[in-house]
């Protein structure tokens, strides 16, 4: 309320002699140098196309990296972390190269491994700011500032890949697309594949960074850039003699390509832009507009909003009660079901069993039963074989008496004893009585 | 045949070879719409001649290979048509007129390996290695005039190696009979470690060091098509048209042709000895009664050999037993 009353009442005063607030400024500067600042790059290219050749170059420095093979399964991001002084401006520098894009088969999946670094680095931002004690004047910065996008120079267009790559990039970081190794591009076929290149992102909506032309100082220089993109770089950390300057060039059989020679390529144009115009632009841009738009999606889906159906606006004191309310309630519930589950579970695992107990219980029964009739069924047959037994055992008794008789008597007729003999012994085998007597 | 991704400088390389220009009115796809696209294979075919000696000349095109953003299983459609021409050829050959065979079957394949890398991708490697045995695979670094001659040589050498290690089959150049004379020796020995050959192709002729040339112009200077100290195109040249053009031909005719004939025929036997039906019509192909009737004696020899071991190994046990 207060506030609107003051609005009103502003008013434009004359001074009258120097205050000295013009030093306001200056200040500014000079704290800003004293905390040093922050800058991240993401180089997103094919393995091999010249990422780290140009980094090298635009800080005339040497970062390590080391050479990457072609056979990576997914793409994976390195980021390294430089400190570089300049007079006495401190810079953190981060570099995140991306190891491996382009060089599988399916590459359909290729882009997101990036989407989700930048979107860490915007969650990892975020969670500081919500902090309830946070340090934001000490936090290292690591949204990505600025991606520079690789393109081969293949001489026709952009591929396929890069197209899908860029348009799921546009929305979340500041994109500057360079054409690699433009050292293979003559000057016509460079004009045309940059018209071509510019209209096909054009037509599919993919938004590249455009170098501000509001601010008077740099509208010029910003707008002509403008019209230079995508830039044509070559890179080359090599210092060779040319004339009898060393300057950074590649050499070939037919000639040398000077790195910052302008007629050779856009070099010097991407330093310009990158390092020494554009460069707090870009950093506002990131936070002022990617970040804003991150951090509104991320809130909307966590249910917030800024004004409530009456549209009266919310505070998110009141916005944080009613939700824990919900949550509250919604783990209750879950709570509930999931020990119906149980029970219900533990019910029906217990009628199984009783029922198998009563198959069990069954089969036992009648394997018992089975068991006594066999066991009766043998106890007859004993029986009866003892029977029989007994009985050739008689008629043994009997037959030898017999033949003792008949021996004492005479020894008329031995084949018919011996018939008679036979049909006593014609008894199976199992009974066999061990009598030396040889039947025929 | 030529194959690639697109924008390697093919349909350039084939012009400059040919000094003809056979891609006259082509129409190239957007970014867009190559996301996914399929591999086409196109021919062209041309008549030329020089000094009374006639060529009938026929490059297979690839368009879109490589392009999409997946790239699975996208060298099949070449893979097929290489085994349709091989297929129409040993029908030709196993018919009865044979007097006019036209063949129609691939004798090299250059493969344009991107400049952009530090060497083979997974791509290529699946390419070559689903190709090398059934046609003369030449690898060629496309655009080589964004290497210097010092990274020329290391990805040759790069290149080189993991051919060995993947255990690609790339057209290897015939040794040369000890009876040749010394300078064709050193050439030769020159060819075999240049490969893969470094090329650069240009349509357009400029003006270098008083001469009308063909090359590349730059604003730091010229890039000579033509000569050897710029690139390999000229020893591609020679190797590809003038010197063994005939070998790549009898390569294919007697070694790739071969191994799919022999795959054919082995197929086709075991069908047959799985359907057990010596007597009913082959499936595949129809082919004429001499192949059949000498597939038929083997297969009777085969039999009579199998009858034998049996009773040889009857005779063995009822010796066996007899002893026992």
């Amino acid at each position: 309320m207060a506030a609107t009353d003051a609005n009103e009442d502003k008013r434009n005063l004359e001074l009258g002699g120097h205050v000295g607030f013009d030093s306001l400024p200056d200040q500014l500067v000079s704290k800003s140098v004293a905390a040093g600042f922050c800058f991240n790059i993401l180089c997103v290219g094919e393995t091999g196309i010249g990422k780290s050749t140009l980094m090298n170059t635009l800080f005339n420095t040497t970062f390590e990296n080391e050479e990457a093979g072609h056979f990576e399964s997914v793409v994976q991001l390195l980021p390294q972390m430089y400190d570089l002084q300049e007079s006495n401006v401190k810079l953190k520098l981060t570099v995140v190269h991306t190891v491996g894009f382009g060089d599988q088969i399916n590459k359909e999946s290729s882009y997101k491994p990036i989407l989700d670094y930048v979107d860490a680095q915007f969650e990892r931002y975020l969670e500081e700011e919500l902090k309830i004690k946070r340090y934001l004047l000490n936090y290292h910065d690591t949204r990505i500032h600025i991606c520079l996008y690789f393109i081969a120079p293949t001489g026709h267009s952009l591929k396929s890949l890069d197209l899908v790559t860029m348009k799921k990039l546009d929305s979340k970081v500041n994109i500057i697309p360079v054409i690699a190794k433009a050292d293979t591009v003559s000057k016509s076929e460079l004009d045309k594949l940059k018209i071509k290149i510019m209209s096909e992102l054009v037509s599919n909506g993919v938004q590249i960074y455009q170098f501000p032309t509001e601010d008077e100082a740099v509208a010029e220089i910003n707008s002509s850039m403008n019209a230079h993109l995508p830039f044509a770089v070559v890179g080359s950390a090599d210092d060779v003699k040319v004339g009898n300057k060393m300057v950074k060039a590649r050499l070939y059989p037919w000639g040398s390509v000077q790195v910052e020679n302008e007629n050779h390529c856009d070099f010097v144009k991407l330093r310009e832009m990158l390092l020494r115009v554009n460069m707090e632009d870009l950093r506002d841009q990131t936070h002022a507009r990617h970040y804003e738009l991150y951090r509104r999606c991320k809130l909307e889906e966590m249910g917030f909003k800024d004004t409530d159906p009456d549209s009266q606006s919310f505070s998110l004191q009141e916005t944080y009660e009613a939700k824990r309310k919900e949550f509250i309630v919604e783990l209750q519930r879950k709570e509930e079901e999931m020990r119906q589950l149980f029970v219900n579970k533990v019910k029906e695992t217990e009628a199984e069993l009783k029922e198998k107990e009563k198959e069990l219980h069954e089969r036992f029964e009648q394997l018992k039963r089975l068991h006594q009739d066999e066991k009766k069924n043998l106890e007859e047959k004993r029986r009866e074989l003892e029977e029989e037994m007994n009985s050739f055992n008689r008629r043994k008794v009997a037959a030898e008496t017999l033949m003792g008789q008949a021996l004492q008597g005479c020894s008329q007729q031995p084949f018919k004893k011996d018939k008679d003999k036979k049909n006593f012994f014609s008894l199976p085998s199992a009974c066999s009585l061990t009598s030396g007597r040889n039947l025929n | 045949m030529v194959a690639g991704e697109s924008g390697m400088g093919k349909s350039t390389l084939v012009n400059s070879l040919f000094l003809t220009d056979l891609y006259k009115d082509r129409k190239l796809l957007n970014a867009e719409e190559r996301i996914n696209q399929t591999v086409e294979i196109i021919k062209h075919t041309v008549d030329i001649e020089e000094k009374g000696v006639k060529l009938k000349l026929t490059i297979v095109d690839t368009p879109g290979f490589g392009d999409a953003v997946n790239n699975n299983e996208c060298w099949k459609p070449i893979t097929d048509y290489i085994d349709q021409q091989f297929e129409q050829y040993f029908r030709d050959e196993s018919g009865l007129n044979r007097k006019n065979i036209q063949d129609n079957r691939v004798h090299c394949c250059l493969y344009f390996i991107p400049p952009f890398g530090h060497g083979l991708r997974p791509v290529d490697v699946e390419f070559m290695k689903a190709l090398h045995e059934k046609v003369n695979i030449i690898p060629l670094i496309a655009k080589a005039d964004c290497l210097t001659p010092n990274e020329i040589k290391k990805l040759k050498d790069r290149i080189r190696e993991e051919i060995d290690k993947f255990g690609i089959k790339v057209y290897q150049f015939p040794e040369c009979d000890s009876d040749e004379d010394e300078e064709f020796k050193q050439l030769d020995k020159e060819l075999k470690e240049c490969t893969p050959f470094a090329v650069i192709g240009s349509n357009t002729v400029v003006e270098a060091r008083g001469q009308r040339v063909r090359g590349r112009l730059y604003p730091w200077g010229i890039v000579e098509v033509e000569n050897q100290s710029h690139c390999d195109f000229v020893k591609l040249r020679n190797m590809l048209i003038r010197s063994h053009m005939h070998d790549l031909k009898d390569v294919t005719c007697d070694v790739h042709y071969e191994n799919y004939r022999a795959q054919c025929i082995q197929e086709m036997t075991s069908k047959l000895a799985q359907d057990n039906r010596m007597e009913s019509p082959i499936p595949i192909l129809p082919l004429s009664t001499p192949d059949v009737e000498t597939e038929k004696l083997i297969k009777m020899k085969d039999e009579e050999l199998k009858r034998m071991q049996e009773m040889l190994n009857k005779m063995q046990q009822q010796m066996h037993d007899k002893e026992q």
